[in-house]
């Protein structure tokens, strides 16, 4: 792999860093690809393509973390960040450890994007277009984005660590619009993984069907109810559930601040023994796994829910050094710009037993949320919201009608523990976290899964 | 000239050099701090340098964009090659084609001369004052889960072929805190901030005391019955919703039909107590700037007013789409992202009443402090939302109760039709793009909770 900063010179950075003291030094160098266009009015816009390098340099003292971060990798902007991130102290001067190369294996890449004819990805945008446009003339509008990005990383620190990763991620995903009358509906779909542009080879077309049929679907949606009943959410992005309510609440940093419904839970019977939760970075090919993180920690499968209790909260280097445990590989951050903090990769419910016509069978009125738009948490207080994008009412133990406009609230405590039911189905999905200002693409996933009792809020009169 | 100016004129050659029959050249260069503060100590400083350049380069009507950080003579060349090769990937638009040239009014004093006058040591102090005014304003308040004061002075150049060339500095300060309160079995949390262009803007106590009055007044909160009634919304919530009207009157969602305000200008679509400008230049506005994302001067532009639909928002291809001429929307988020339009300063009309009497005004009602899940439970094509929300329930016409975890719903027309009346006080606020509002009372919504 190709080594941003050569070994030497991290040395050199790490010791300027630490020339007036200090615990812990590290120096963060990536050098960033990437391209992307889109198709809007069966036309291709906004191609474009970036390169990016720099790097970041960070020491810590006590509690206080100085952060210093620049453009470009010349060796007088890495010595200028050093000299930043160090002007603070006022210490004795520390020397690093030797650094060792640590051997690390990137996840395989079978096609390079940045091989591939931008032809070739703007015929693949006009595939999409196409595609969803064979559902109808309903279908008034499809866009859809073709995004790759490429992020290799060096990363060495005060304890001996030196270690790097190449990271390739390609996403597609596909917005369509379906009108009737004076009804007007969207649908969306994505797709997108840590590959490289083999991810597309194979029918990914389907996704522009699956995002029309949505937005045709709603076009006979009733306004959706309000009120206490049983949810059924589907599987995949409904994983967003329970990244929202429970995954941000386990972030070590959020615990440790005493802003979290989870502290001091560990231990605890938080759900009913039917529940198995993961965080795992190690998934192969999926969106949200990498093969260190962003501090070179190698990633891991960590288990944070074990028939229904509590067994492990998320970490990255200082908030697991506070507490006087390992890192367990969550140390993300969005870019050389950014401090690294504790995020989650690909985070699931692990398979149950039930099949989803069993547990939407048992309700007799009820929601049934396919899919969401996002969602959001307060993890101090844990309250949460999430925007439905695709749900129908149950009624009788039947899906009846699609509904629009639903979202669900509650609290995570609560809806945690009301999880009754999950399914078989298991699949993962991608998104894009937003925590702190920084961004990082994760995965969540489950199979169908059953809240006993949820708000929903829906727009009928 | 600055050195910045000189980047971009050198991209712009290389460019045209390149094949491109024309470029423009957007270079910034932005530097800043962050001081984040916890228990009385700094959690972490940061110091910033962030330099880059974007390429747009037309091959005819085809436009491509290129942007990087490498500012060296090799480096542009390398940039000015992506940005011609992007370009020949696009198809045929017959309305992309460069912005020309205009008069540029000068903008003076977006630059506080505060951030580099005051050391490290003095805004870790501001950061650390913000923290000790909440939590030695009560027992109840528990703690501040990060409490943030972070500055940054940036300096843009543009230019190119078509003649556009411009540089200003503008620079903005701010600080925040979530504060923690605790009572009743449960924890709350409580957002206070402010806005300046310079750290000798900002209020510390001030913006402590209001994080901690935030978190205070929700300890206890209950559900609040599901009914239709009227509403207060305060200046934070109100300007998340001005946002998403700001988005819909962007000509972009208006000429590709995915508005809610498409094909209705000079319609009805408020009430007369609701009026929205667009104010590129208000001197108090975080987002001022003498000219756009694509060098087109800023300026104030009625959107909403006496009720009616007045002017959709126009970067230099909506605006050559339309047969009308830009209104300076054109916005980037920075070097990396081609111009768009979008909305500078919102600004919502004042009105005459306090929040007393607006308060007294709404009689039984709710008070909403806060809305969650906008980005999702919003739908931009029909204006349709149904979003989280917490506050305080309206009794005999004052405040009562805090309220959670319940919806307010409806749809975005409706609601602005249905504004009653606009206080009198408005506040900037750095939520749904750069909004100044005064709270607003809407007559009736559709409220969700047991």
């Amino acid at each position: 792999m190709t080594e941003l900063i050569d070994q030497a010179f991290a040395e050199r950075v790490l010791s300027r860093a630490l020339a007036n003291g200090g615990r812990f030094a590290e120096v963060f160098a990536e050098s960033r690809r990437g391209q992307s266009m889109s198709i809007d009015e069966r036309r291709i816009e906004a191609v474009q393509s970036g390169a990016e390098e720099g790097a970041g340099v960070r020491v810590v003292d006590g509690n206080t973390t100085y952060f210093a971060h620049v453009d470009g990798l010349e060796s007088a902007e890495l010595e200028r960040a050093a000299d930043e991130a160090a002007a603070a102290l006022r210490a004795e001067r520390r020397a690093p450890q030797p650094l060792q190369a640590r051997e690390v294996t990137p996840l395989p890449i079978e096609r390079r994007p940045e091989d591939v004819a931008a032809e070739r990805k703007a015929e693949l945008l006009r595939e999409l277009d196409e595609r969803a446009r064979s559902r109808g003339d309903e279908i008034v509008q499809v866009t859809a984005v073709y995004a790759e990005a490429r992020r290799q990383i060096t990363v060495a620190n005060s304890d001996g660590l030196f270690s790097g990763d190449d990271r390739t991620r390609t996403r597609i995903a596909v917005q369509t619009v379906a009108r009737r009358d004076g009804t007007v509906e969207t649908g969306a779909e994505t797709l997108g993984a840590h590959r490289g542009f083999e991810l597309l080879e194979d029918d990914p077309g389907q996704i522009a069907e699956q995002a029309a049929a949505k937005s045709l679907t709603l076009l006979d949606a009733v306004p959706a109810p309000s009120g206490s009943m049983p949810v059924v959410v589907g599987g995949g992005f409904g994983g967003v559930l329970f990244h929202e309510m429970t995954g941000h609440g386990l972030e070590a940093d959020h615990i440790q601040k005493g802003a979290s419904v989870y502290v001091g839970k560990l231990g605890e019977q938080v759900a009913q023994p039917l529940l198995n939760a993961y965080d795992d970075g190690r998934l192969p090919s999926e969106w949200g796994s990498d093969a260190i993180d962003d501090e070179g920690q190698p990633t891991q499968k960590t288990q944070v829910i074990e028939g229904g209790r509590l067994t492990s909260y998320l970490y990255d280097h200082l908030t697991a050094e506070r507490d006087g445990v390992a890192s367990t590989g969550n140390g993300r951050r969005e870019s050389f710009r950014h401090l690294p903090i504790p995020r989650m990769t690909n985070t699931y419910i692990a398979p149950g037993d039930s099949t989803p016509e069993e547990m939407i069978a048992e309700v007799q009125r009820g929601f049934y949320a396919v899919s969401f738009g996002g969602g959001q948490v307060d993890p101090a207080t844990g309250d949460f919201v999430f925007g439905v994008s695709e749900g129908y009412l149950i009624e009788g133990g039947k899906v009846t009608r699609p509904c629009r406009g639903a979202t669900l609230i509650g609290n995570c405590l609560d809806a945690l523990a009301a999880i009754d039911a999950v399914g078989d189905d298991f699949f993962m999905k991608t998104g894009i976290c937003g925590k702190g200002g920084q961004k990082v693409p994760v995965g969540t996933g489950q199979g169908h899964v059953r809240v006993a009792t949820m708000t929903v809020g829906g727009t009928e009169r | 000239m600055s050195d910045l100016s000189a980047v971009a004129r050198r991209a712009v050659e290389a460019t045209t050099a390149a094949g491109a029959s024309d470029a423009e050249a957007y270079v910034s260069r932005d530097g800043g701090r962050t001081v984040r503060v916890h228990g009385g100590e700094v959690e972490s400083l940061e110091a910033a340098t962030q330099t880059g350049v974007g390429v747009r380069a037309w091959h005819g009507h085809r436009v491509g964009y290129a942007y990087g950080t490498d500012l060296s003579e090799a480096g542009v060349i390398e940039l000015a090659g992506r940005a011609s090769e992007a370009a020949a990937a696009a198809d045929e638009d017959e309305f992309a084609a460069p912005p020309q040239p205009a008069e540029v009014e000068a903008l003076p004093g977006l630059s506080d001369p505060s951030i580099a006058e005051w050391d490290t040591s003095r805004v870790v102090d501001l950061a650390l004052t913000v923290e000790r005014t909440a939590l030695e304003s009560d027992p109840r308040l528990v703690g501040v889960e990060v409490a943030v004061y972070a500055d940054s002075d940036e300096q843009v150049a543009i230019a190119s072929s078509a003649g556009v060339a411009g540089e200003y500095e503008a620079s903005s300060a701010y600080a925040y805190l979530s504060a923690l309160a605790e009572g009743k079995g449960a924890r709350e949390t409580g957002l206070g901030f402010g806005l300046a262009r310079g750290p000798r803007g900002l209020d510390p106590e001030a913006i402590g005391a209001e994080g901690a009055q935030r978190a205070l007044a929700m300890i206890g909160a209950g559900k609040p019955a599901s009914r239709s009634c009227p509403v207060v919304l305060d200046e934070t919530v109100a300007a998340s919703f001005a946002g998403l009207i700001g988005g819909g009157l962007g000509a972009k969602a208006v000429q590709r039909g995915r508005s809610p305000f498409a094909g209705r200008l000079e319609e009805e679509v408020a009430s007369e107590a609701f009026a929205l400008y667009d104010d590129g230049r208000d001197p108090e506005g975080p987002a001022s700037a003498p000219f756009d994302a694509e060098g087109v001067p800023r300026r104030r532009t009625a959107l909403i007013e006496g009720g009616r639909l007045r002017s959709y928002l126009f970067d230099t291809y909506t605006a050559n789409r339309e047969g009308t001429s830009s209104t300076g929307s054109a916005s980037r988020q920075g070097y990396r992202s081609l111009p768009s339009v979008s909305t500078s300063n919102l600004v919502v009309a004042r009105g005459s009443l306090s929040l007393e009497q607006l308060l007294a005004e709404a009689g039984e009602g709710v008070y909403v402090t806060d809305v969650a899940g906008l980005h999702s439970g919003v739908n931009p094509v029909t204006g349709v939302f149904s979003v989280g929300a917490s506050g305080r329930i309206i009794r005999d016409g004052a405040l009562a109760e805090p309220v959670r975890e319940f919806t307010i719903a409806g749809e975005l027309v409706a609601m602005l039709s249905a504004v009653k009346a606009a206080g009198a006080e408005p506040r900037w606020v750095p939520f749904g793009g750069s909004v100044s509002t005064p709270p607003l009372l809407v007559a009736e919504m559709a409220i969700s909770g047991s």
